[in-house]
C-alpha cells in the first residue's frame, strides 16, 4: 500500500517542476487515474467528515426547486400550461434538481476567496493542474450530496404526486450520455467563470448576473416551452439549456429521434468551444497572476 | 435613551465605512439591480402564461417583492451581519467583550455590525413598492397605509425576534453558523411569493416555524386591501410573542454562558 502510494508519487513528480504553472496534458493518463485515485478518496473522507455541513447545503438546494413546484403548480391549476400540466411541472423540477445537483460547480465563489489569501499558490505549485483538484472535490460532493437528493427527490415526488409516465427505458439511457456531458459542459463553462477572479477583485456582481442567465435560458425557472417565444430563441444559441433543460427533457421523454441527435451535438460543439476558451483564459491568468504575486 | 445612543454609534460606524469601501458599495447596488431585474423577468414570464396566482394580479407580487427587498435589507443591515458577529464571537471568546460594556447585552449583540451595503436593498424595495403601488392604482387611504406600517413593523420585529432566537442556540451548539444559510435560502426563495399559494401542511411551517407569512406576504396583502382586521391583529400579537419569547430565551442563554476561559 505504502509502495503504491511512494510509486505513484514517484511517477507523478517524474517531470521537472513547471516554469509558467501547470499545464494541461502534462502526465499519462494512468498518472493521472492515479492522482485521481488518491484525492478523490481524500476529498471523500473530507466530505463524510463534514457530512453536517454537506446535509445542510443539500436542504437549501431542495428549496429554490420546492418554491418552483409550488408556483407552477398553482399557474397549471387543473389544466396545463406550455405543455405541462401540474404533476408534470413537479416531475420536471424534481429531475432538474437531482440535474442541477449533479452538474453544478461552485468555483466561482472560491476563487476570489483563493486569490486575494494567497491559497491559490500551492494549487500552482503542484505538478499536476489544479482542475484536476477541483474535478475531484466536485465529484466527491455530489456523490456525498446525492445521498440527500435523491431521497429527497424521490419523497417530494411522492408528496406532489409527480407524474413521470413518459419516462421509458430508452428515455433513461439516453439521459446517461446527456447527462454526463452537461456535467463536463457546465464544469468547463463556470470554471471559466471562475477565472474571471484572476481579472476582478469582486467576482459577486458578475456570478449573479451569470447565475440569472442560468436561471432562465437553463430552464431552471421554468421549462424553456414556457418562456416566452424571443427567450426560447436566445436560450437555444447558449450553452444555458444544453447543461440543464436538455438532460431533464431527455429523461422526461420529451426529447426523442432528431431532437436527441441536435442536443448531443449542441453539447459536443459547446464543450469543444467551452475548453478552448478556458485554455486561452487560464494562459493568461496564470500569467497575470505570477504578476500580481511578483 | 442611552440604548439610542449606543445604537446611533454604531450606525456612524456603519456609515464611516460605506465612504471606506465606495466600490463594495456600487457592487452592492449592482447585485440589487440584478436580482430585481431577474424578479421581474420571472414575473412577466409567469403572467404570460396567467393572469392571477391564486388571486394575486401581477402588480400585486409586484408590491410583495418591493416589501421583500425592504425587509431583507433592513435585516441584512444590522440583524444578520450582527448575529454572525456574536455567533462567531461565541465560538472564538471574543463574545466576552460585549458583556464587559456598559449597556444591554442584547442590544449590543444585535447591532454590533453595520453592513450599510444592504441599505441599497432598502432603496431598491420603498422604490418597487412605489412603483407596485402606482400600478395597482389603489387610492391609498389612512387606514390602509396605518395598516401597512403596523404590520410591516410587526414583522420585522417577528424576523428579528425569530433570527435572534436562532442565534441564541450558539450558547449550546458552538458552531452553528449554518443554520443562518437554511434561513436566508427559506427567507430569499419562499419569502418572495405569497404564502397563500403554498400548500396548506406547509403554510404553518411558513407561517410559525419561519414567520416569512407575518414579515412579507401580511404587509402586502394590507397594501393591496386584501388584510382583515383580525389578521391584523393577530401579527401584533405574533410580534409581541416573539420579542418576549426571544428576550426571555437570551436572558436565560446568558445565565449558561460561562465564557471562553472558564
Amino acid at each position: 500500500m505504502v509502495e503504491e502510494h511512494v510509486r505513484d508519487r514517484r511517477r507523478l513528480a517524474a517531470e521537472d517542476a513547471p516554469l509558467v504553472g501547470p499545464s494541461f496534458g502534462r502526465f499519462s493518463a494512468a498518472a493521472l487515474a492515479a492522482y485521481y485515485r488518491r484525492q478523490f478518496a481524500s476529498d471523500l473522507a473530507a466530505n463524510l467528515a463534514y457530512r453536517g455541513a454537506v446535509a445542510i447545503w443539500v436542504l437549501t438546494s431542495i428549496i429554490q426547486p420546492l418554491v418552483f413546484i409550488v408556483v407552477w403548480r398553482t399557474v397549471a391549476g387543473g389544466g396545463s400550461t406550455g405543455g405541462y400540466s401540474a404533476a408534470q411541472f413537479v416531475a420536471y423540477f424534481l429531475v432538474m434538481m437531482v440535474v442541477d445537483h449533479l452538474t453544478f460547480i461552485w468555483h466561482m465563489w472560491e476563487f476570489e476567496y483563493r486569490i486575494r489569501n494567497g491559497t491559490f499558490s500551492p494549487l500552482l505549485l503542484r505538478p499536476v493542474h489544479p482542475i484536476h483538484n477541483d474535478v475531484s472535490q466536485n465529484l466527491s460532493y455530489k456523490l456525498v450530496g446525492l445521498v440527500g437528493i435523491l431521497p429527497a427527490a424521490v419523497l417530494l415526488g411522492l408528496i406532489f404526486d409527480a407524474d413521470l409516465s413518459a419516462t421509458s427505458a430508452v428515455s433513461v439511457l439516453a439521459f446517461v450520455p446527456a447527462l454526463l456531458l452537461a456535467m463536463v459542459l457546465r464544469f468547463v463553462v463556470e470554471w471559466c467563470v471562475a477565472l474571471s477572479a484572476f481579472w476582478l477583485t469582486k467576482v459577486s456582481a458578475m456570478n449573479m448576473v451569470f447565475f440569472s442567465l442560468f436561471t432562465f435560458l437553463g430552464g431552471q425557472f421554468a421549462p424553456l416551452t414556457v418562456l416566452p417565444a424571443w427567450m426560447q430563441t436566445v436560450a437555444a444559441w447558449t450553452p444555458f439549456p444544453w447543461t440543464l433543460a436538455f438532460p431533464v427533457e431527455v429523461l422526461l421523454g420529451r426529447r426523442t429521434g432528431l431532437e436527441l441527435a441536435v442536443g448531443y451535438a449542441a453539447q459536443l460543439v459547446w464543450v469543444a468551444v467551452a475548453v478552448l476558451v478556458l485554455r486561452f483564459l487560464w494562459a493568461r491568468a496564470v500569467r497575470r497572476y505570477s504578476a500580481v504575486g511578483a | 435613551m442611552h440604548s439610542l445612543r449606543v445604537l446611533r454609534a454604531y450606525l456612524a460606524v456603519g456609515v464611516l465605512n460605506i465612504v471606506q469601501y465606495r466600490s463594495d458599495f456600487i457592487i452592492a447596488v449592482l447585485n440589487a439591480l440584478v436580482s430585481l431585474v431577474t424578479q421581474v423577468l420571472g414575473l412577466t414570464v409567469i403572467f404570460t402564461n396567467t393572469t392571477n396566482l391564486r388571486g394575486w394580479t401581477a402588480d400585486d407580487l409586484l408590491v410583495l417583492i418591493g416589501i421583500h427587498f425592504f425587509i431583507s435589507g433592513l435585516v441584512g443591515l444590522v440583524i444578520r451581519p450582527s448575529m454572525e458577529a456574536m455567533m462567531e464571537g461565541i465560538r472564538l471568546g471574543t463574545f466576552d467583550f460585549v458583556l464587559t460594556k456598559p449597556a444591554d447585552s442584547q442590544l449590543l449583540a444585535s447591532s454590533q455590525v453595520v453592513a450599510p451595503q444592504a441599505a441599497t436593498d432598502v432603496v431598491v424595495g420603498l422604490g418597487v413598492i412605489g412603483f407596485g403601488l402606482v400600478r395597482v392604482g389603489l387610492s391609498l387611504d389612512l387606514v390602509t397605509v396605518v395598516l401597512f406600517l403596523v404590520t410591516l413593523v410587526a414583522g420585522f420585529a417577528i424576523v428579528y425576534g425569530f433570527l435572534l432566537m436562532l442565534s441564541t442556540l450558539a450558547f449550546w451548539f458552538v458552531k452553528l453558523d449554518n443554520i443562518l444559510v437554511i434561513f436566508q435560502a427559506l427567507f430569499g426563495n419562499a419569502g418572495r411569493w405569497p404564502v397563500t399559494i403554498f400548500p396548506s401542511w406547509m403554510r404553518p411551517v411558513l407561517t410559525f416555524v419561519v414567520p416569512i407569512a407575518f414579515a412579507v406576504t401580511v404587509p402586502a396583502q394590507a397594501l393591496t386591501g386584501q388584510l382583515s382586521l383580525p389578521r391584523a391583529l393577530l401579527s401584533l400579537g405574533v410580534a409581541a410573542l416573539f420579542l418576549t419569547g426571544s428576550r426571555v430565551f437570551w436572558l436565560v442563554a446568558l445565565r449558561r454562558y460561562t465564557g471562553a476561559s472558564a
